[in-house]
């Protein structure tokens, strides 16, 4: 160590300047790229990362991007049959943040050198997968509140915690998404409390999709930690900053007030206050049921992704006239260049 | 599919005058013109702009950061250039 370097490590300002650290010690990248996730320090597109670090990261993020994509079907069937022309607005403007959350999602993970190309590609094949949720489907006005509520709760309490995700750019998009979220599960609870508040049989439908909403929700945090298979390494890599388990912990406890607001009955009779862990304890879930769908049997599993190629397919032309218009218009430039 | 043949931009918006631009995100385009539309549907939905950028991802020119070393060298030896690195009496150090 030189004379300088000496008299700046002994410096007040050293102690905020960790650069300094990376420069006198000769480490390995592995070890530089592990520093960084303790040090809490975020994972950005052109430095070193361990091979499945990327891929794991690929897998979870595109995920995510397809499942906000393909989660626009089941709200879009009602835009058309929405009860007012407030709910319709409201709908639309929903809808149309799904959209743009699946662009942020998909650009953050064209970040690991991946092509949307492939990505899509991917989620047409099957060999990528979405939330689960989306295969239920859509049989009520009611099912658009509950999913609002239900649905946006639960990938909200992901999603919050997703914000401190050690991939720079993924945590970027997460924080972007948040801010915009909560428009979505308030719009939802809001249109319930309307039905719930409203006659017997309003009543009634907000109860149903309650009923066939909750379950499938408390499902989207995925399967037990014992049962995870990427849990382990995704939470050593910061990936993920708190288990399933945690989080469905979360939303369970959130959940309950929010029922007895609606003046609803609790679809899960086992669940029960616990002093002691202060916490509130619950029935188990149906998992055959949830692997059942993720593993292509859902009600709407062929559906939503024939739905997705198809329009796809219809919007050829678009791209076309766009191709045509843009060779035409580079045409002219040059011709008036001339 | 189609969006293989668009290229990539990265958008870079001004939430308020006086602010810096900030980059935001990325999207894919045809040209610049539909690249500005495209981010003022995806990225201002909520009036979070008043001017856009977009720069085409190509011509963006960037340092690495596994070349910090001898990229910012140079300036890692002159702490003389950190205010903190005059120690003066109390009664003036809020200067």
């Amino acid at each position: 160590m030189n004379e300088s370097t000496q008299a700046f490590r002994e410096h007040p300002e050293f102690a905020s300047l960790k650069i300094v650290e990376a420069i006198t010690m000769t480490i390995s990248q592995e070890e530089n790229f592990m520093r960084k996730i303790e040090n809490e320090e975020k994972i950005e597109p052109k430095d070193w990362m361990p091979e499945g670090y990327r891929k794991n990261l690929i897998r979870q993020m595109s995920q995510h991007a397809h499942s906000e994509v393909i989660g626009m079907q089941p709200e879009g069937n009602w835009i058309t049959r929405a009860p007012s022309l407030r709910r319709k607005a409201v709908l639309l403007s929903k809808v149309q943040d799904e959209a743009g959350h699946g662009l942020y999602l998909y650009s953050a993970t064209e970040t690991l050198g991946i092509s949307r190309a492939e990505l899509i590609e991917a989620l047409q094949t099957g060999e990528a997968k979405y939330a689960s949720i989306f295969n239920y489907p859509t049989l009520t006005w009611g099912d658009v509140g509950a999913i609002g509520w239900l649905v946006d709760g639960a990938a909200i309490c992901n999603q919050v915690s997703l914000q401190r995700t050690s991939y720079g750019p993924y945590s970027r998009g997460m924080i972007r998404i948040c801010k915009e979220e909560s428009f979505h599960q308030r719009q939802g609870y809001e249109a319930l409390l309307a039905l719930a508040k409203g006659s017997p049989e309003q009543k009634q439908m907000a109860q149903d999709s309650l009923d066939r909403f909750y379950w499938p929700a408390l499902m989207m945090f995925g399967p037990h930690d014992s049962e995870s298979a990427h849990s382990a390494k995704s939470m050593e890599w910061k990936i993920k900053r708190e288990t399933n388990d945690d989080l469905r912990q979360k939303f369970i406890d959130q959940t309950v007030p929010q029922i007895e607001v609606l003046g609803l009955e609790h679809p899960d009779k086992e669940i029960k206050w616990n002093e002691e862990r202060g916490h509130y304890d619950s029935g188990e879930i149906d998992w055959e049921e949830f692997y059942n769908v993720i593993n292509g049997n859902g009600h709407c599993n062929r559906q939503r992704v024939e739905h997705h190629i198809d329009a796809h397919e219809e919007g050829t032309w678009v791209r076309d006239a766009i191709t045509a218009y843009n060779v035409k218009k580079n045409a002219k430039k040059a011709q008036n260049a001339a | 599919m189609n969006t293989e043949k668009l290229e990539l931009f990265e958008v870079f918006i001004r939430s308020k005058r006086g602010l810096d631009h900030k980059h935001v995100g990325s999207l894919h385009a045809e040209d610049h013109e539909q690249a500005l539309e495209y981010a003022r549907d995806c990225y201002t939905r909520r009036s979070e702009g008043v001017s856009i950028w977009v720069a085409k991802s190509n011509d963006i020119c960037s340092s690495q950061e596994d070349d910090a070393e001898s990229f910012y060298d140079p300036s890692d030896d002159k702490p003389y250039r950190h205010a903190t690195y005059y120690v003066l009496p109390d009664p003036v150090n809020n200067m």
